[in-house]
């Protein structure tokens, strides 16, 4: 725990770079990807791409229905396409045409959406997807992916291009903590434990696997053995992480920059409910849009913080002594 | 090859027209429910398409040289599979299954279930943009292949139609060539009482369209446009097709009531026999 701990703080990088990076490595070596964007490729950073293979570069300017749709054609024309924009516009505006056309014929088309959560920051809330994992979640033939860093999200780009169907993958806006191994190999589907924990186990997406980490240190040296798991895929989820860590403690928490109906809490609530039933604390956005501000500021505004997770773990244990668990 | 435009081409397309209109009934008093008016509308289009102007090959539905059909008014699907049954994709039979639970002949058009059939339409508006990734992906790898788009007129009071409108001239998609059914009427009633939608030549000539303006039950207009559209360089193609809902059968043409209601067994043979006469 403590070298990742050490790692943390180095190599900030914003996945939306890694992102950027990635797919143009990709186009490089396989000349079937086309990218789309709809007017913001200088900050999705398809703008990469579109620079170096301006053929392959669709822009639709500020038309994301009419993106997703256009990304469909080009799929059934047997072209393997990456199409980004803003996490809200991609699956808010063109919900309803990555259903209808996307995923009702499992069409082979990646939809990369950056700027998710509420570090997007001073634009404020139309900017803050707080709902898209529960918006993609919901779609059959949907894969739902939240890397945690910048290595996690190049894998996951080089791992979905050789994956058939439609993917989502979330990234956020700002710098984050490197904080997955070098030699870390991404699979879909596969979550990936840094400790599991006997008293607590943190169950996180995202920028909030960091945040876990830095909370789970922190309970430790109170003598709270904390276990944090990175659920890197919230469709298909890793069920059998999940009961693992279930089975081994006495309180799951998830932890996302995310609305906490919906989206990874309520992924892990449904499946345990189910098969393990264990009390579960969701951290997260409480129903609320987001607002302007600086990250940093909005992550302590809505809770999203390692003082959180802490005082959150804190409480159940002190409610468990009273009652005599 | 040439397609010389005989008389006798034109007599056959129109018989074949028929004769796909009379399968288009009896699927759907079969079902019992389904789009009466706006399949019989297209039917002459259709017909062109599938019998005359298209390359595709029933026996190989992938065939990668062959031209695209886009159902944007997803709705219609009975004239869609009537062409794809005539032509051979599958067999006749199989049209008295539409909408039954199990059959790949969907409500509204499903690609994962029926060979023929390019993508899954049904919510309108998203025809157009799919057309144009086609389109790109076509001239991407310098295949000459064409794609073809049938749009209905009220479908184009949805906002994502300009978007690809935008789209397709702004790429120059002039293997595109996108056809409006403009039978006037809608499901609440006339397209120009619900919401307007004329002057939709000048329309589509504003986002940089070459638009045609033809007789949709004129065969010979209709091929004689199609044809036209291969020639047009630079610009993409839209024929507004003038039409009559539910034409070919005088119970049903122009009445806003047989949008979404299919005939009663009654109708049927009053149809019927209009259409053998």
């Amino acid at each position: 725990m403590e070298k990742i701990l050490e790692n943390i703080k180095r190599k900030p990088t914003a996945t939306r770079d890694a992102y950027g990076e990635a797919l143009l490595a990709l186009g490089r070596k396989r000349s079937d990807i086309v990218v789309l964007d709809a007017d913001l490729s200088g900050s999705t950073k398809t703008g990469k791409f579109a620079k170096e293979f301006p053929d392959r570069f669709f822009n639709l300017g500020v038309a994301e229905q009419d993106m997703i749709g256009t990304a469909g054609g080009l799929a059934l024309a047997g072209k393997l396409p990456f199409a980004s924009t803003f996490a809200i516009f991609e699956t808010g505006r063109a919900w309803e045409q990555i259903r209808q056309t996307i995923c009702y014929s499992n069409l082979n088309v990646k939809l990369v959406a950056t700027h998710s959560g509420i570090t997007v920051g001073e634009d404020g809330a139309s900017h803050q997807a707080i709902e898209d994992v529960a918006l993609m979640r919901v779609l059959p033939n949907m894969t739902v992916i939240v890397p945690s860093d910048g290595n996690e999200t190049k894998k996951a780009v080089e791992a979905i291009a050789d994956y058939y169907g439609p993917v989502y993958v979330r990234l956020g806006r700002s710098k984050v903590p490197t904080v997955m191994p070098e030699d870390y190999k991404f699979n879909i589907g596969k979550a990936y434990t840094f400790h599991i924990g006997k008293d607590v186990n943190i169950i996180a997406m995202g920028i909030m696997v960091a945040i876990s980490l830095e909370a789970a240190e922190i309970l430790r040296e109170k003598g709270i053995d904390a276990g944090v798991i990175n659920m890197s895929t919230i469709k298909p989820i890793d069920t059998e992480t999940i009961i693992r860590a279930a089975k081994s403690c006495k309180l799951i928490v998830t932890a996302e920059e995310h609305s906490i109906i919906g989206g990874l809490g309520g992924a892990v609530s449904e499946f345990l409910s189910e098969h393990y039933p264990i009390l579960i604390k969701k951290i997260g956005i409480k129903d609320n849009f987001g607002c302007s501000g600086p990250s940093d500021e909005l992550l302590k505004l809505y809770g999203l913080t390692p003082e959180n997770i802490i005082k959150t773990v804190q409480n159940f244990l002190e409610e468990n002594k009273k009652a005599g668990k | 090859m040439k397609k010389y435009i005989t008389d006798s081409v034109i007599s056959t397309l129109k018989e074949k027209a028929r004769y796909l209109r009379i399968e288009v009934l009896r699927m759907l008093t079969d079902a019992g429910s389904g789009h009466t008016g706006g399949s019989l509308s297209a039917a002459d289009i259709v017909t062109a398409l599938y019998f005359y102007k298209m390359k595709h090959n029933p026996e190989n539905p992938q065939w990668e040289e062959r031209d695209r059909f886009i159902l944007s008014k997803g709705h219609a699907a009975p004239i869609l599979y009537a062409a794809l049954a005539i032509s051979g994709y599958f067999d006749r039979a199989l049209l008295k299954t539409l909408r039954k639970l199990g059959s790949p002949l969907q409500g509204h058009p499903c690609s994962k279930m029926l060979a023929g059939v390019e993508i899954s339409t049904g919510s309108l508006g998203q025809g157009l943009s799919i057309s144009n990734g086609i389109a790109l992906g076509l001239k991407l790898d310098g295949l000459p292949s064409r794609v073809y788009c049938l749009l209905g007129d009220g479908e184009i009071q949805e906002g994502q139609v300009w978007e690809a409108a935008m789209t397709s001239s702004h790429y120059r998609l002039d293997n595109l060539c996108a056809i409006i059914d403009n039978n006037g009427l809608q499901i609440d009633g006339h397209c120009c009482e619900v919401m307007h939608i004329e002057p939709i030549v000048n329309k589509w000539k504003a986002f940089g369209w070459h638009v045609m303006d033809i007789d949709g039950h004129d065969m010979k207009a209709i091929i004689e446009a199609l044809n036209k559209a291969d020639n047009v360089k630079g610009k993409p193609t839209m024929i507004v097709a003038r039409t009559i809902k539910g034409k070919g059968v005088s119970i049903f043409e122009g009445k806003v009531q047989y949008h979404g209601v299919a005939p009663t067994q009654e109708e049927l043979e009053i149809a019927l026999k209009e259409l053998k006469s």
